[in-house]
């Protein structure tokens, strides 16, 4: 399977996806600038704090592409209602949304659209990959079908099934909410290291 | 009305075609009555079987193309006709060489052929003359190849074992041991 | 101007991107682009024998998943020149009627949630839930059933399946007595569909159009009446038609429909009852698995099953077409066979793909909003559209 996440790396910055900083002076300025962010461990008072509202409103971006989609609207139906869990609203648009719960398959035309989606979603953001087809490609192994969505995103939580029952769903919800609350939580930066220091502009 | 015989329509398409080949195609198992006609004389028949009030051919139900790569002709474009009023379908066929795939569209016979002869262009490569738009309608803009060709391939992605993938003698190190978990519920 | 309508937007009817073109608020020109979705199943259902290929039917029109296998197993039974015992063509009638509830049902409920009504969303899938568990009482799986093979169906019938639709039946008048007070009489709703996407006859056949949308705008035309098949010519039942082609007659036609499912499954019912226990597939082995109790017996059935099994079955050369009345429209298959068991060619005639281009058509010279009425009336399922 293809290697996402290096193995030995604490940094939450890296463990939530985000790709490794450019090498160089840019890349020296960016360290130092993020290492100026306050980072709260999550079982301090702020970061518990931080994590539970993340955590019991993440609002899902509605992002349906087939099959897994249907069985996305019967979670949010009445018969497993997903609002249960803090999903009250499916956003629309990717700037309020905070998880993207690709659900279907990924054909290579619509691969590009995802990654726009996915860059124009604003941090926190986590992705859920629901069905097999979005997890691995599914029975769909062909020259049109993405072979599985972690190749363009990183995918935090896999629902497999076809379609994943909605009860998976709702599984598959809890358990990145469980990983919500156990992240390390960054909060912005409190100052900023003036550039002249490093003799950078 | 009586029931349209195929032996009715083929003998009305014969008596106003006069000299055109319309073959039936015979075989054990074809169970549809299917005709094969020249390219050429093809928006000529189509119109006609569409405007005739005996045969009344007004819908165009789809459009296929078929690649019987070893064989000549390589290609053959299949034409399903629906009659609404008297319920009966037809097959056309028109075969279509290999160097020059091109066959006149009937676009202007029922406009439904727009997107069905795209369809075919998209997957075979087989133009479609005096089409309005024969851009690719199911694959993304600027791919290569025609998918649905026999030479195509298609596009098996292997999955990754430790026997065939060669730098990999061992599991992942990312991959851990399962063992007993301690789990946790929100609840608890 | 031209707008954008991405393949990203809440109308959840998938993956479809419109080019609106607009003079103001008036639409010159939509152009529907498609392909969002395309999954290479033609192309992948000639790597695989026939029976491989039936769960691939499932994920065309997702939203009616046993038509698909219906009519794929119905292309390919008209191809052996076989067809199901009794008892598996009148099942394949009622889970098919059901299907065809199941679909009509999303679509009101989805349709009514992109104008605007949102209860109706909740309505409409409380009883889907009831279809989708009784669809996993039959196969296991709520939504891909892939429940009928070739030459009748995958497994039996469970014992009480029969009591368990007739109750669901019974509860339905109710239900489309609900639908029909919060929408057919409402102001809001009359607004937005009466007069709006309008498509005539002569339209409707020359983009071949095929379905609710085509009877609601005048013409006719039901294969099941018109071109019976799988047993649909024992059945007594009515087929509604518009009168003038607009959203209002499309949403009334299958409202209908509904009614009309509902009275064929019934009728199914009292024929399986009569028909009683039975073979649930055809006993020709040469192209379909025997029962498992004479597998286990029987030497020729252990051959068979064990050739079926491992290479498929060989049909004769040649090519067959057949299309069925789907929710959507006519959805046929087209096979060409070379005497292997896997297709030489697997064409889907797909009804979505076709009533799409009708798009156009129907927006032209209407305003933003009604190109969000016009998807939803059209009643299309992108797996379709796009396969």
């Amino acid at each position: 399977m293809t290697e996402r996440r290096e193995p030995g790396v604490t940094d939450p910055l890296r463990i939530l996806g985000a790709p490794p900083p450019p090498a160089g002076e840019e890349g020296a300025l960016r360290e130092e600038l993020e290492r100026a962010l306050f980072f709260t461990k999550a079982d301090s008072l702020i970061g518990w704090a931080v994590n539970q509202s993340r955590a019991n409103s993440i609002w899902p971006l509605g992002f349906g592409l087939a099959c897994c989609a249907i069985e996305m609207m019967s979670t949010l139906g009445p018969g497993f209602d997903l609002s249960r869990m803090g999903a009250e609203v499916m956003r629309p648009s990717p700037r309020q949304a905070d998880l993207m719960i690709v659900a279907g398959r990924v054909s290579l035309k619509m691969a590009p659209v995802l990654r726009q989606l996915y860059d124009q979603m604003p941090d926190p953001k986590w992705v859920l990959s629901m069905g097999a087809c979005a997890s691995c490609g599914g029975i769909f192994n062909n020259y049109a079908i993405l072979q599985g969505v972690d190749k363009i995103v990183p995918v935090d939580v896999y629902v497999p099934g076809c379609p994943p029952r909605p009860e998976s769903l709702i599984y598959g919800i809890i358990k990145l909410q469980e990983k919500i609350l156990a992240s390390g939580v960054e909060l912005g930066p409190l100052w900023r290291r003036s550039p002249k220091k490093k003799g950078a502009a | 009305m009586t029931p349209l015989t195929p032996e009715r329509i083929e003998e009305r398409l014969r008596e106003r075609f006069r000299g055109v080949e319309f073959r039936r195609q015979s075989g054990e198992a074809v169970r549809d009555h299917t005709l094969h006609l020249p390219a050429g004389n093809l928006v000529e028949a189509c119109t006609f079987l569409r405007d005739d009030p005996e045969l009344d051919f007004a819908m165009l139900s789809w459009i296929s193309g078929v690649d019987w790569l070893p064989r000549e002709p390589r290609f053959e474009v299949v034409y399903g006709l629906l009659s609404l009023s008297r319920a009966v379908r037809l097959t056309l066929k028109v075969p279509v060489g290999e160097e020059n795939p091109r066959v006149p569209t009937v676009t202007g016979v029922w406009p439904t052929a727009d997107w069905l002869e795209r369809e075919t262009w998209d997957f075979y490569g087989i133009e479609f003359t005096g089409h309005p738009n024969l851009v690719r309608i199911l694959l993304p803009e600027g791919w290569v190849g025609w998918p649905l060709r026999k030479d195509s391939p298609l596009g098996y992605e292997e999955v990754a074992f430790t026997h065939n993938t060669p730098d990999r003698e061992k599991p992942s190190p990312g991959l851990r041991k399962l063992g007993p978990k301690k789990v946790r519920y929100r609840a608890q | 101007m031209t707008l954008n309508m991405g393949p990203q937007h809440p109308a959840t009817h998938g993956v479809l991107r419109v080019a609106v073109e607009l003079d103001g608020e008036t639409i010159v020109k939509a152009q529907p682009i498609v392909g969002y979705l395309h999954t290479g199943m033609e192309k992948q259902a000639e790597y695989k024998t026939y029976t491989q290929s039936i769960p691939q039917t499932d994920r065309m029109d997702y939203l009616a998943p046993m038509s698909n296998n219906l009519a794929f197993c119905l292309a390919v039974e008209k191809l052996l020149g076989i067809g199901p015992p009794p008892r598996a063509l009148h099942a394949r009638v009622l889970l098919t009627e059901l299907t065809r509830l199941a679909s009509h049902l999303v679509w009101i409920g989805t349709h009514a949630m992109d104008i605007g009504a949102m209860s109706m969303f909740f309505y409409t899938f409380r009883e889907r839930e009831q279809i989708l568990g009784m669809y996993d009482q039959v196969c296991g799986a709520r939504m891909t059933a892939t429940y009928f093979r070739v030459g009748g169906l995958a497994m039996d019938l469970p014992a009480d399946f029969l009591e368990r639709v007739s109750r669901f039946l019974d509860t339905m008048p109710a239900h489309f007595a609900e639908y029909e007070k919060l929408l057919t009489g409402n102001p809001i709703w009359l607004a937005r569909t009466r007069g709006v996407a309008l498509l005539s006859k002569r339209d409707a056949i020359a983009l071949g159009v095929t379905g609710p949308v085509l009877r609601a705008a005048g013409v006719k035309w039901d294969l099941r009446k018109s071109m019976p098949y799988a047993g649909y010519d024992q059945y007594d039942f009515e087929v509604p038609v518009g009168e003038h082609g607009d959203s209002f007659d499309r949403y009334l036609v299958r409202l209908e429909e509904m009614r009309q499912a509902v009275r064929i499954c019934r009728q199914a019912i009292v024929k399986l009852r009569e028909i009683g226990p039975g073979d649930y597939r055809l006993r020709d082995y040469k192209y379909v698995l025997p029962p498992k109790e004479e597998v286990k017996t029987s030497m020729e059935a252990l051959i068979h099953h064990f050739k079926i099994v491992a290479h498929g079955f060989f049909p004769p050369v040649g090519e067959a077409y057949q299309a069925i009345e789907a929710p959507k429209g006519e959805l046929g298959f087209y096979f060409v066979s070379d005497g292997t068991p896997k297709p030489w060619r697997m064409k889907v005639r797909s009804p979505s793909f076709t009533n799409l281009q009708a798009l156009d058509t129907l927006v032209r010279g209407g305003l933003v909003a009604d190109v969000i009425t016009a998807i939803g009336t059209l009643d299309i399922v992108l797996g379709e559209v796009d396969r």
